[in-house]
């Protein structure tokens, strides 16, 4: 049973993964990742780390991805990339090769070291099917004592991180500048001119002709 | 394996066979069924008493009363022709609706609607089907009211993909507006919610009923978790949820006046009706949970026949008070502004719910050491009134300094 979980859910995640990198569609890249997500959740819950799973669905999938997709939809970047355009020259060859060298030296770590290659191993006992209920104190307790000061750090990161982002979206005071004319901005401003000038010269024309008018019937 | 999933259900612990899964099953239907009668009432209901409000008849054709207009509606809508706009992403318009319908229908499955809470001798909630133990809820998951929040927050991408693969401005707008109000007001109704959770000292929804069923003298209603964690977090729960519901006040998200239909405008037929029957599903889960987490779910009490019978009843009657809550909302509030909604949730009622969960907390954490009450009592209200200062200093002062810039600039 828990290999057939582990089966079918190693799949999704796998398919989404390779969703997230092949779509070129970027709202069906980020539903991609939701499936991984969704997949990992799965993984987690066979693992038995119920609150890991419910964690992951409420933080990544519910927070994270909903944000990305906002993003998204409000600056409007929902059409598919050129890709032939490279920003950075020779970063495709240049991508490929890191790719691949650096899975090399992972299977390779993981072939020498053996285990300990995908992080420390579990510091707490595993659960017991009887203890299933404690499974978020256990996690709280461990977070709460041995990890407080990762746990501490990350908090003051992520406060950090929204100050800079408020301060990067503060105009400093008094020193409002126009933001510059986007290409959008551009177009309109040329077809309200281009519209003034046919609105002249329509109006010069029916002067013309009404002055002719006037000099026909004298 | 299955066990760790549906773990606490006395029915799985100890070998599972065919009963225990054929057991299962006929609760699964029976859920889907209930939920899907509910919806048909529930949307006959609202018309009914929105209508008695606003001194009208309602619907009084199909059926006596009226009761079978909704089930003439959803056989008009079954018949009408299916649509799909040419700007549509095909494939994600037609996920939609099912990502807003699956979450509704699974958040009712952690919902224990009945069983023996009467509070009297050996009452734990269990009831015996065919010589099975078992609880009257689909699954009891040891993380069961955070799987509520989970599934409420994929409930969110039902309806920004429904706007974004319209093709079309005012879904689109629909959307964005939906997207940042659910995820705003999921903070309060997680905050308002972990005081709960403080209280009961379990993640379990079974647990949580069984935490507030005591006696059922004057007293013992004390119990409930409405007056236990002291009211605040309920009034925020009930905002934050209708909020969550895209309900009136609060349905900025399908605003008529502004927005067409809102997220939905491009959606017929069928697709149309799984986002109506989502709704109104939504909004019966949503007073489910509200039951289940302040007014003690199916807690109370037993008076003649089988005390199980008791849970299921007072459970529907508890129900029903909170779907008449929410039409009454909708007959009497008028729908708020966008930025009132951002600022109420994120400027009242996040900073409201987090201090009233600390006050909570040093409470509990006084009982337990044995601290005088009033001590913590004198020491935490000046230092809320000293932090609500804070928050509405900076929140005017914040204001002031735009409203100025905008005059500077001779901007609005």
């Amino acid at each position: 049973m828990e290999t057939a979980v582990f089966l079918i859910a190693g799949a999704f995640a796998l398919i989404g993964a390779l969703g997230v990198v092949l779509n070129r569609n970027p709202v069906h890249a980020a539903l991609s990742l939701v499936m991984t997500l969704f997949a990992v959740a799965v993984l987690f819950v066979a693992q038995e780390a119920h609150l890991l799973a419910a964690v992951q669905v409420i933080v990544y999938a519910g927070a994270i991805v909903v944000l990305f997709l906002f993003v998204i939809m409000l600056l409007g970047v929902d059409t598919a990339e050129n890709l032939e355009v490279e920003p950075i020259a020779g970063q495709r060859p240049l991508a490929l090769g890191i790719g691949v060298g650096v899975m090399t030296l992972a299977v390779v770590a993981v072939a020498v070291i053996g285990n300990g290659a995908t992080g420390a191993r579990g510091v707490t006992a595993p659960i017991q099917p009887e203890t299933v209920r404690a499974n978020v104190q256990q996690v709280a307790e461990v977070l709460f004592t041995d990890q407080i000061v990762a746990f501490e750090l990350t908090a003051l990161l992520l406060t950090v991180a929204v100050v800079g982002a408020v301060v990067l979206a503060r105009r400093p005071e008094g020193d409002y500048q126009p933001a510059p004319e986007s290409a959008l901005d551009q177009q309109r401003r040329e077809a309200t001119e281009s519209i003034e000038n046919a609105a002249e010269t329509v109006e010069e024309t029916a002067e013309a002709a009404a002055e002719a008018d006037a000099g026909v019937e004298t | 394996m299955l066990t760790p999933v549906l773990a606490l259900d006395p029915l799985l612990l100890g070998e599972v066979g065919l009963s225990e899964v054929l057991i299962v099953l006929l609760k699964v239907v029976v859920a889907f069924a209930v939920l899907l009668v509910s919806v048909l009432f529930m949307v006959w209901f609202e018309r009914k008493f929105i209508s008695d409000m606003q001194n009208r008849i309602g619907p009084n054709v199909a059926g006596p009363w009226g009761l079978l207009q909704t089930l003439a509606d959803g056989i008009k809508l079954f018949f009408k022709e299916d649509l799909i706009p040419d700007r549509a992403d095909r494939f994600v318009f037609k996920l939609a609706p099912f990502l807003s319908l699956v979450p509704a229908f699974l958040i009712f499955a952690v919902v224990p609607i009945g069983g023996d809470f009467s509070g009297g001798e050996g009452s734990d909630g269990v009831v015996t089907l065919w010589g099975h133990d078992t609880y009257l809820q689909v699954a009891d998951m040891p993380v069961g009211i955070l799987f509520f929040l989970a599934m409420s927050s994929i409930a969110v991408y039902g309806i920004m993909l429904a706007g974004w693969s319209s093709g079309s401005k005012y879904p689109l707008l629909g959307s964005v507006r939906a997207s940042a109000q659910m995820v705003s007001y999921e903070a309060a109704l997680g905050l308002s919610l972990a005081t709960v959770l403080l209280k009961t000292g379990s993640l379990s929804s079974h647990d949580i009923a069984l935490g507030q069923a005591g006696g059922f003298g004057f007293g013992d209603l004390a119990d409930w978790n409405v007056v236990a964690t002291g009211f605040v977090p309920f009034v925020i729960f009930l905002i934050a949820g209708t909020a969550e519901l895209n309900r009136p006040p609060f349905d900025l998200v399908e605003a008529e006046q502004e927005l067409v239909g809102g997220f939905h405008t491009e959606y017929s037929s069928l697709r149309f009706s799984l986002f109506f029957l989502a709704e109104f599903m939504n909004t019966v889960t949503m007073s489910a949970i509200i039951v289940l987490l302040f007014f003690g779910g199916p807690a109370g009490p037993a008076l003649v026949g089988p005390a199980w019978i008791w849970g299921l009843i007072w459970f529907t009657a508890k129900l029903m008070v909170f779907l008449g809550v929410f039409v009454w909302f909708r007959a009497s509030l008028p729908r708020l502004r966008y930025d009132q909604l951002m600022d109420l949730g994120w400027k009242v009622l996040i900073p409201a719910a987090l201090g009233w969960f600390l006050f909570v907390a040093a409470l509990d954490l006084g009982a337990n050491r044995g601290w005088n009450r009033w001590v913590i009592v004198a020491v935490a209200v000046p230092a809320m009134l000293v932090a609500m200062a804070m928050v509405v200093a900076s929140v005017s002062s914040a204001r002031h300094s735009r409203l100025a810039h905008e005059d500077h600039e001779g901007a609005f």
